[in-house]
């Protein structure tokens, strides 16, 4: 127990939890805001491999980091726009769209891949994020180094979810697009178009979701793997359900997950580690996923009109 | 833009609009095709001649359809009850453990004996890996697509621990693999000299005795009414979560029957890519058959043919083998649309 209690105590393992956080935070708040204004997102696992890639391809071309960022948000937008086209207007399954996105994303992303790259053994790196020390407050004692020594990504990140709480629950337009998620016709009844508002959440929330995925190759890593996103996309829905759908506790669902994931791969290099299989740690992250599902689904306060679509004159 | 219902929509509209789809995804992927700077017209022969351009393309198409008609049935049997099983992978990779537990010796039976014991005990071992979530669902409200994908993960973890413990094979040079099966565990081919198994046979009749089951029985009639409207089935005092249940059971066995075809039939021991993402083509498969019994097996193979196609056009021309997947899951989504607009038409306002 004294190896968890040394691990918990320093400061580069919470460091490391916030890194961890970050994307996952990116693509939560835009999961959260599809989910908001009434559409399950399911596209977001393919949507972050193209972010992953479009953001680090860009930079690998010549722009420079934060238009590679832009490159990536742009790009989830668009895949964005499909997704919300065939939901919104045309009402389709949510579920089978949004698996259909993630597998369109995720093949377009390795063709390009190919076609950019025809040649290449081992993916080429690029002069990714560097950490910046916040003045003053990175000079803190243990929160300094958690969490102001981290890199412009990971700030953006906090500033998202922050902004993301604050357009959803203080401003006219947040509270439009939760009620398309609550009581659409309510919102068609004050001459707002349900379709817009809709299609707009769809599209942002997935831009967020590509920027998650270049948080990857572009603060995480220097570089794009194949199967770098490994599921994060699906561990974010449960982490808004894990939230109750609020940006404040998916925020910290998120920074507690990344705890937990930080906790596991330090844990494989202590006596306990070398006793058990590496496979039962990599498996604790999704396991426990399941189980917050489980624990939070019992007061689950789920928008009311998630995944109903919406036709206007029809009731 | 509005949507009004076609309450009696004509049959040109019915055959039109899925060929239209289908159209659509062949222009777009010859304009990708276009794109890697090959010629559209030579890649499509390309892609035709290699899947069913010779005997030995066409039974390469055959034995790659093999284990998507299992997940596709596995997939258009939930989906048909709205059961969202998005786990058919994990439900796979179970079943092939279990036959390969049982098929390596444990078990020294004659054939005709041991194979059909190890397809019901790889069933079962899928029914099990469904049942889980389904029961979560069920009992507290917990959403399917969402853990049965984490499942899909721990799944593939679980096997690469017993590849690398329990299972590993001792004769394989420290790759993760299990043991091959005994001889009396491998499914036959089907006719001497013919380098297609028995599995493709087992799942042209399942699908005709999944067919039977949801149009002739009355547990069939529960999980379409089940799906089609929940609070009706439910007034209409059916058991309601015993039918989900029920549903999860078949799903995840017929799932699991791709990992006893693909062990047993084509590769003989189990790897850790034993299946290149069935479980997810298995949703496109179900949703090209338009959640048909039949229609799947039609539907496999045509999957199945555009991955062997492409296969063997990426080695001849210039364009990486990637584009099957991006026609697929375009294939997908056209499809969908198209259903979705037979329906309905749209009216501009």
């Amino acid at each position: 127990m004294t190896e968890i209690l040394d691990i918990l105590l320093s400061a580069s393992f919470w460091a490391a939890a916030i890194r961890i956080a970050s994307p996952l935070i990116f693509a939560a708040m835009g999961e959260l805001i599809c989910e908001r204004a009434g559409v399950l997102n399911l596209g977001i696992e393919g949507i972050m491999v193209v972010g992953a890639f479009a953001g680090w391809m860009a930079v690998y071309a010549g722009a420079g980091l934060w238009m590679g960022v832009g490159v990536a948000l742009v790009m989830g937008m668009v895949f964005g726009a499909v997704h919300a086209t065939l939901t919104v207007p045309f009402g389709l399954s949510q579920h089978v769209v949004g698996l259909g996105i993630t597998l369109l994303a995720t093949a377009a992303t390795y063709y390009a891949y190919r076609i950019a790259l025809p040649e290449v053994t081992s993916p080429p790196k690029i002069d990714a994020f560097e950490p910046y020390t916040v003045p003053i407050l990175g000079d803190l004692p243990l929160l300094g180094e958690a969490l102001f020594q981290q890199t412009p990504l990971t700030y953006a990140a906090f500033a998202t979810a922050a902004l993301t709480a604050f357009v959803l629950f203080r401003t006219p337009l947040g509270l439009a697009l939760r009620a398309a998620g609550e009581n659409p016709a309510s919102v068609a009844a004050q001459g707002l178009s349900v379709t817009g508002l809709r299609m707009g959440a769809v599209i942002v929330g997935s831009g967020l979701m590509a920027v998650g995925g270049a948080f990857l190759t572009m603060s995480a890593f220097d570089s794009f793997f194949f199967e770098m996103v490994n599921g994060r996309g699906w561990i974010c829905i449960a982490l808004v359900v894990f939230g109750a759908w609020k940006p404040g506790k998916t925020l910290l669902g998120a920074i507690l997950f990344a705890a937990f994931d930080a906790l596991q791969i330090r844990l494989q290099q202590t006596p306990i580690g070398a006793d058990a299989p590496y496979q039962v740690f990599l498996m604790a992250p999704y396991i426990l996923s399941i189980l917050a599902l489980v624990v939070m689904s019992r007061r689950a306060s789920v928008p009311a009109a998630l995944m109903v679509p919406f036709n206007k004159g029809e009731r | 833009m509005r949507l009004e219902p076609i309450p009696a929509p004509s049959l040109t509209r019915q055959i039109g609009l899925p060929v239209l789809a289908l159209v659509a995804t062949a222009l777009f992927a010859m304009g990708l095709a276009a794109l890697a700077g090959a010629a559209p017209g030579e890649v499509a022969w390309l892609v035709v001649k290699g899947a069913v351009g010779s005997k030995f393309a066409l039974l390469e198409t055959l034995n790659r359809a093999t284990p998507l008609i299992f997940t596709g049935l596995a997939v258009a049997v939930a989906f048909r009850a709205k059961l969202w099983n998005i786990g058919a992978e994990a439900q796979l990779y179970m079943g092939a453990v279990l036959t390969v537990v049982l098929g390596t010796g444990l078990l020294g039976w004659p054939a005709a004996l041991l194979l059909p014991t190890l397809a019901v005990a790889a069933m079962i071992a899928g029914a099990c890996a469904l049942l889980v979530p389904t029961i979560l669902k069920t009992r507290f409200g917990v959403d399917e697509v969402v853990t049965t994908l984490l499942l899909n993960f721990v799944a593939l973890l679980f096997v690469s621990y017993l590849l690398e413990g329990p299972l590993k094979d001792p004769m394989g040079m420290g790759w993760p693999k299990s043991p091959r099966l005994i001889p009396e565990a491998r499914l036959p081919r089907i006719a001497e000299g013919l380098r297609l198994h028995w599995g493709f046979a087992l799942g042209i009749i399942a699908a005709c005795l999944v067919w039977v089951l949801q149009t002739r029985t009355i547990w069939g009639y529960e999980m379409r009414a089940v799906g089609l409207n929940i609070k009706a089935a439910r007034f209409a005092g059916m058991p309601v979560n015993r039918v989900l249940l029920r549903t999860a059971l078949l799903s995840g066995g017929l799932a699991a029957l791709a990992g006893f075809s693909e062990v047993a039939g084509a590769k003989g021991s189990l790897t850790l890519d034993l299946s290149p993402g069935f479980g997810y083509t298995g949703i496109i498969v179900a949703m090209l058959a338009l959640l048909h019994p039949l229609g799947v097996v039609v539907a496999a193979l045509f999957v199945a043919g555009i991955f062997v196609g492409a296969d063997s056009m990426s080695r001849a021309a210039s364009v990486p083998t990637y584009i099957a997947d991006i026609v697929l899951a375009t294939a997908l989504l056209a499809m969908v649309l198209a259903i979705g607009l037979t329906r309905r038409r749209v009216r501009w306002t």
